[in-house]
């Protein structure tokens, strides 16, 4: 029995997620001598490459019914893919629409699930993988005893690797039922690295001041190519759009780099980012609980502190 | 139009963790807990506002043992007309799920909050859907009704997606649906009259199985960097942490 990923094209094209997703198939698939089989579902213009990042074969399934993101026809067209390529296990990515997805195909394949998964299963003696749980504070370890299996891969948790060469797509044959729900309007933001999936986030809370002071925010951010975030209160008081709050009951973020501005860190925010790979705290409290969770702590005025870092990195990025 | 809000109890955001029995027990010793925030602030506080407009009744439904009744009752000090516990611990989603839909026939839209707080799953939403063939719409951030139809909003990735649905449909709450409302004295009063039918479990699927917990390691302890000097910090980024 093989794997199965669902990989599903963002505004026409496959992104870093979809490769990250394809390479983590990969390595549980050299543990298990299986082979990946690719699903996609949409049309992208790089396809080809998912070969290259590991995957055995692709196919593809383009369909107008697909055109509105309706979990049940998606989840219907994977679990029929699943039953037509011979794959026991199928993997999708733990994003908004895959994790619509996740539960769906747990019930229909009457597959043991987790969801949110960071690392490669263990398949020596059984099968287990493990999970960020309680927001982050702890790794839980789960067993799946069916022989379907379903995991949604939490993104940034593996790095694409080139495994493989280019494959040439082929088309699957699957009849894709209507959608039970109507698209009204989908406005994309190509330009702009939604929070979830950003590498680099810079962040700022309550000692900003006020909104009219976010200018050097985002000229670090510009700088850096990062997403802009800040704390709850922030949004709460408006300053900021709620969809840019992280913490616990906001976003939740793994960026490679997470940079918090004026930001005290208490335990709700530290909640939804201290799955971040490295953390520079700026901060002038030298009692601000979030320095004990950084890798990096800068002690200063954030309005001197900040524009400098925006000037060391540009000349940094002058350099390389 | 009769509205459905599944609710789940979670430690306190601010708890401490810790686990027993080797890792794989939940320490429960010294936990604050509360109602999930997705079920409470955006699910249950959205229902009532449709409840509120539209006319209706607010149901809460919850799956675990008799401690879960002091979330059961915020629910209804809240605004919830009524609840159901199902008096079964589960073990994972899929149980919780199918103990729900076993109660969640008949009803115009079911609630869940977009995750809970403690496994982080975001599964039961969809479980729940597919079990009573429902459309399932995550992550919701609006959601008005019209006559039979439903438009609501979510974040995707790379933008913002509308869609409309006729009929029933399962859904899950997040940030801006709705906001927290604090229950009053009265609402307070009147939850202890408010009907709780506690029910015995119906499922007998069984779902993946947590073995250990274990604490993330820990960090190596923060190193400070000059004010003055933010070359330094670049060249740490780069060099050592290699992230830029």
């Amino acid at each position: 029995m093989s794997i199965l990923i669902a990989i599903e094209p963002v505004n026409g094209t496959l992104n870093k997620g979809s490769f990250e997703l394809t390479s983590y198939a990969k390595m549980l698939a050299t543990k298990t001598g299986q082979e990946v089989n690719a699903l996609v579902l949409g049309s992208s213009n790089n396809t080809s490459q998912l070969g290259k990042y590991g995957a055995d074969k692709v196919y593809t399934i383009e369909n107008a019914n697909l055109d509105v993101f309706d979990s049940q026809v998606y989840a219907t067209v994977i679990a029929e893919a699943a039953g037509k390529l011979g794959c026991s296990t199928v993997l999708v990515r733990h994003t908004a629409n895959g994790k619509a997805i996740l539960g769906r195909l747990a019930v229909k394949l009457k597959a043991d699930s987790v969801s949110g998964v960071n690392s490669v299963p263990d398949t020596q003696a059984g099968f287990t993988v493990t999970k960020s749980v309680y927001s982050g504070k702890a790794i839980a370890t789960f067993a799946l005893s069916t022989e379907n299996k379903v995991l949604s891969l939490m993104g940034n948790a593996v790095q694409p690797q080139e495994l493989g060469t280019d494959v040439t797509p082929q088309v699957l044959d699957i009849t894709v039922p209507s959608p039970r729900l109507t698209l009204v309007n989908r406005q994309t933001d190509t330009g702009h690295v939604p929070l979830p999936e950003a590498e680099k986030v810079v962040s700022a809370g309550r000692g900003m001041k006020g909104p009219e002071n976010w200018g050097i925010v985002e000229d670090l951010a510009t700088a850096l190519g990062a997403t802009t975030a800040c704390s709850r209160p922030v949004a709460d008081t408006g300053w900021r759009p709620h969809h840019e709050h992280v913490g616990q009951t906001g976003v939740a973020i793994r960026p490679n780099l997470y940079i918090a501005i004026g930001i005290s860190g208490a335990i709700q925010h530290l909640a939804g980012v201290n799955n971040s790979k490295t953390i520079v705290v700026i901060n002038k409290d030298p009692e601000a609980p979030f320095f004990k969770a950084a890798d990096y702590g800068v002690l200063g005025d954030l309005f001197e502190v900040v524009p400098k870092l925006t000037e060391a990195i540009k000349r940094f990025k002058e350099k390389a | 139009m009769k509205l459905l809000v599944c609710i789940s109890k979670t430690p306190d955001t601010t708890s401490k963790i810790s686990f027993t029995n080797g890792g794989k027990d939940f320490n429960a010793e010294g936990i604050q807990y509360i109602m999930n925030p997705y079920d409470e602030w955006y699910a249950l506080v959205r229902a009532i506002e449709l409840k509120e407009k539209h006319g209706g009744t607010v149901t809460a439904i919850n799956v675990g043992d008799a401690s879960n009744e002091i979330v059961i009752r915020k629910a209804l000090a809240i605004g919830a007309d009524d609840a159901i516990r199902v008096d079964v611990n589960p073990a994972n989603a899929l149980q919780t799920a199918d103990e729900i839909a076993a109660h969640a026939a008949g009803y115009d839209i079911i609630f869940t909050g977009k995750e809970t707080i403690d496994y982080n799953g975001s599964e039961v939403g969809a479980m729940l859907a597919e079990m009573l063939d429902l459309p399932y719409i995550s992550y919701i951030n609006k959601l008005e009704v019209e006559g039979d139809v439903k438009t609501l909003s979510r974040e995707i990735e790379g933008g913002i997606e509308t869609v409309s649905v006729s009929g029933p449909l399962v859904v899950s709450a997040a940030k801006g649906l709705a906001e927290q409302r604090i229950p009053n004295m009265q609402g307070i009063m009147m939850s202890k009259r408010k009907p709780l039918t506690v029910v015995a479990s119906a499922s007998g699927l069984k779902g993946s199985e947590v073995t250990l917990h274990q604490m993330p390691p820990a960090k190596s302890g923060v190193k400070m960097i000059d004010a003055n000097d933010m070359d330094a910090l670049v060249k740490l980024l780069h060099e050592e942490a290699k992230v830029i």
